[in-house]
């Protein structure tokens, strides 16, 4: 999940003319009043690349080319800004396309760990800032003045002394014949129109209007559907299968044997095809399946959960250390010791999965989805279905929600098989019961945690053991059981607290079912233990739960510039009303950092939470609008999965199936959230996406301890009964 | 056996074919290619299907096509014309009310209703009166904030400033 931070020499600028394009166009907008078109894109005449990123024609139109797909969090405005800023286009001047994989456009072509902006701010300034400074040679060329007296401004190059301009179109043939400036120089930020500033996103009203078009939403000619029967126990494989009453069913055209590869694991699946989608879903409910379970129905979560406990007591790999634990611990004053648990979670966003794929003649094979990872997507099928990548045509729609789980490619993988065994194109949907039921899964973590505090409750010794399975084993053929996984420990040694003895473990316990990232991945559970038993050291030692974080964090840290921020907004002095109680938390993992203060009141037997405040550290930010929006998603989702959601197991099957029992927050019980953002600028910029998440839980159990007395050491937990 | 329908769909009249067990959504989606009425649960939970049917939202994952007979449904492409916003679909960009969008179609096909039935509501009648949509991804306060921006702006108020607070 960490990003390759890419290089610009990898993106070798080409100067070609009469180029095709390639890529989906999605949207065409201008500014509030959109125009869509919904299509291949097909760039005028005489189009003139200045890298495979920018496109510029003759008639003047540009188009930049987003690598990143939109799965809600911004990237389709926020990628093309960073071009368009040092362009000098506004991204109304600008039409966006969303690439498909193709080489061309080069290894960043996929989102996740909150990476888009931060892994690529630079270098796409400077790519706009490139292309910029080639049209405003070419215009001083043309007009035989200086390179100097010249500037770009709002799509044109004016010659300042004479007050005479060329548009970008005019320009655009000379200028891409041009050398490409090894150093283009980069705007001052503070000349920025468009970085920085909070923009309504233009995607909006696409999406506000059903004219954006999601993956489910594609469509081609002659395209039939399919509804695709999963064994319910993950796993068992089929022995026979009776269709008599399937193929009965009005407009179901045939039923074949397909597979779906998930992870390391490759499972038998029925695939009804009929000629829409409803027939698809009868025609599934009237197969008669016999499945062999192979003694994976013996599988439960109460068991499970047993054997994490008990594993508990062995030693584990040894994740991190330093100084003596063992010998500090048993020296230490105050000794304290908890254990804490929380669940699988589905990722369950809100469109369901689906996949078009047309498998043609000659093996050319032509797929519309939406996906995390275009690049992925092709290299992947190519691999999967043997055949070349320039063989594939991938159409990445607008994604409704991810979360990760369109990281991975098991349901493109189903529509391509099928659409290969049928000759047709098929668009596979999954119901939402697929989706929950089905994986795969935000692992659950257990954690054993251990802490000796000195008389006058300085903090000496540390231990975070976790228990739990494995992500990378469930995803990846060769993993080694001898390392430990590191994503399971994720960021549980990297925090600024300065504690002299400490050992952090990992126990890994066998899980056999499709494991994934789940946005904020296993910070989200990890930092609810340690986060709250720094609060049970705070409580232990009598301090407050903030200034005792404070005290051990590592001085002029981003960590303790955060905490005094939160301690400020949150008017964390300030005395609460009776009843009331609040929390604090920050976490500091791969994606950014985030810190945040709960408040709670008492009512009836529940907890009601009051308020939010939510200090992100970004450094340099491209939307301060769209971070917020971020973090306020962010929040929402750690709330359901904290007293919501949680996905467990029962005979070998998943017991939820759909919202009404793997529910989600709701609007009418949001909380007030109030998020700042700390962005001193400069050249290191953290993630937005996923920070927001880890601290939620840790801060909302410490908020309900410090309002009632109770621990909870357990998630999900019913917030209407404490 | 077929039955022979004719619905009103956002003004034009159509008469189809349709298989009695048809569902609404799927007519919608797959019938008239109306794709921005979205399904994201088939059990009325989470309201992405929401659509006006004679003016009442309902969620048309649970409706048979044939219920739809001699009725008239008005669909999110029905809201406004192409290159134009309605107040609602104004207030969800202003005030960034979405992120993914997928739910949006049903949010805004409810809250028209609301502010049909209830031109002024409190945050608190928003709240409640949208709890059958769900979202995932936006925090749901902003989607409060454009339904907000929509009421003040159908009643000629001023609205307030949508500028986000940061540091």
């Amino acid at each position: 999940m960490q990003q390759n931070t890419s290089a610009i020499d990898r993106r070798k600028f080409l100067k070609l003319s009469g180029i095709t394009g390639t890529g989906f166009l999605i949207g065409l907008n201008r500014g509030l009043a959109n125009t869509v078109v919904t299509g291949y894109f097909q760039p005028g005449a005489d189009v003139y690349e200045f890298t495979p990123l920018i496109n510029i024609e003759k008639s003047g139109t540009i188009t930049i080319f987003n690598t990143r797909p939109e799965i809600g969090q911004g990237t389709w405005q926020a990628v093309p800004s960073m071009i368009a800023e040092e362009l000098e286009v506004s991204l109304d001047q600008v039409t966006i396309v969303q690439t498909g994989g193709e080489k061309k456009y080069g290894p960043t072509q996929w989102v996740g760990g909150s990476s888009s902006v931060r892994g690529a701010y630079t270098d796409l300034r400077k790519t706009g800032a490139s292309a910029k400074e080639m049209l405003q040679k070419a215009a001083s060329i043309k007009w035989n003045v200086p390179f100097e007296e010249c500037y770009a401004a709002n799509g044109k190059i004016f010659h300042k002394p004479s007050g005479k301009s060329l548009g970008y179109g005019e320009l655009a043939e000379a200028a891409s014949k041009l050398e490409v400036p090894a150093a283009p120089k980069l705007k001052d930020p503070k000349d920025f129109k468009i970085l920085g500033k909070a923009t309504p996103r233009p995607d909006v009203p696409l999406k506000s209007s059903g004219r954006a078009v999601f993956g489910i939403d594609a469509s081609t000619p002659g395209m039939v559907y399919a509804s695709i029967e999963r064994c319910p126990v993950m796993g068992s494989k089929l022995v026979s299968f009776d269709d008599s009453a399937t193929k009965n069913v009005k407009g179901v055209l045939q039923v074949v044997k397909s597979e779906r590869i998930v992870g390391i694991y490759r499972y038998e699946t029925i695939a009804v095809i009929a000629e829409n989608y409803w027939a698809a879903l009868q025609g599934r409910k009237a197969l008669k399946v016999k499945w062999d379970y192979q003694g994976r129905e013996s599988f439960n979560s109460k068991n499970f959960e047993t054997k994490l406990r008990s594993l508990s007591s062995q030693e584990g790999l040894l994740d991190h250390s330093q100084g003596d634990f063992e010998k500090s611990f048993s020296a230490a004053a105050i000794k304290l010791e908890a254990f804490y648990e929380t669940p699988f979670v589905s990722h369950s966003p809100i469109e369901p999965m689906n996949c078009l794929a047309s498998w043609t003649a000659g093996n050319k094979l032509e797929i519309w989805t939406s996906t995390q990872v275009p690049g992925d997507v092709v290299s992947g099928t190519a691999k999967e279905f043997a055949i070349p990548e320039d063989n594939i045509t991938l159409h990445t729609l607008f994604n409704g929600g991810a979360f990760g789980r369109r990281l991975i490619n098991d349901y493109i993988y189903e529509a391509v098989d099928i659409s290969k065994k049928i000759s047709k194109p098929v668009k596979v949907i999954w119901t939402r019961e697929d989706d929950t039921q089905q994986g795969p899964f935000r692992p659950l973590t257990f954690s054993a945690m251990k802490a000796g505090l000195s008389a006058d409750g300085k903090a000496i010794a540390f231990q975070h053991k976790v228990i739990a399975p494995s992500l990378e084993a469930t995803l990846e053929k060769n993993h080694d059981k001898t390392k430990v996984n590191k994503t399971m420990t994720e960021a549980i040694s990297e925090q600024k607290y300065e504690i002299p003895n400490m050992k952090n473990t990992y126990v890994a316990a066998d899980f056999d079912m499709p494991l994934l990232y789940w946005r904020a991945v296993t910070s989200t559970t990890l930092a609810f233990a340690h986060e709250c038993f720094i609060d049970e050291m705070a409580v232990k030692a009598k301090k407050d739960p903030l200034d005792y974080r404070l005290g051990m964090v590592k001085k002029s840290s981003d960590t303790e510039k955060l905490l005094r921020k939160l301690k400020e907004v949150s008017n964390w002095n300030k005395k609460l009303p009776a009843g009331w109680g609040r929390g604090v938390a920050q976490y500091e993992f791969f994606a950014g950092l985030c810190g945040q203060v709960v408040e709670v009141s008492k009512k009836g037997k529940g907890i009601k939470i009051e308020k939010v405040y939510a200090v992100i550290d970004m450094g340099t930010i491209v939307n301060p609008d769209t971070v917020k929006g971020q973090v306020e998603g962010a929040i929402v989702m750690a709330i359901s999965a904290a007293i919501k959601s949680g996905i467990t197991f029962d005979k070998g099957q998943t017991m939820q199936t759909n919202f009404h029992n793997n529910p989600v927050l709701r609007i009418n019980e949001m909380p007030v959230v109030e998020v700042h953002i700390i962005a001193d600028g400069g050249e290191v910029i953290k993630g937005a996406g996923e920070p927001g998440l880890p601290p939620l839980a840790p801060a909302l159990c410490n908020a309900i301890f410090a309002a009632t007395g109770k621990r909870i050491r357990r998630l999900p937990f019913d917030i209407n009964n404490i | 056996m077929n039955k022979q329908i004719t619905v009103t769909v956002n003004g034009t009249e159509h008469t189809l074919e349709v298989e009695p067990r048809l569902l609404l959504v799927h007519m919608i989606r797959e019938v008239l290619n109306l794709t921005g009425t979205h399904i994201g649960c088939d059990t009325t939970s989470c309201g992405a299907c929401t659509i006006l049917l004679d003016g009442k939202s309902v969620k048309s994952c649970t409706i048979l096509a044939v219920q739809a007979d001699g009725k008239s449904i008005k669909t999110i492409e029905g809201v406004s014309a192409e290159g134009q916003l309605d107040s609602l679909q104004e207030g969800f960009h202003l005030n960034h009310g979405l992120h993914c969008g997928f739910c949006t179609p049903g949010m805004i096909m409810r809250a028209t209703e609301l502010l049909e039935n209830n031109p002024n509501p409190t945050e608190e009648e928003i709240r409640w009166g949208i709890s059958g949509n769900l979202c995932r991804c936006t925090g749901y306060n902003n989607i409060v904030k454009a339904i907000q921006y929509a009421s003040a702006k159908n009643r000629g108020v001023e609205t307030a400033s949508t500028e986000p607070e940061f540091v």
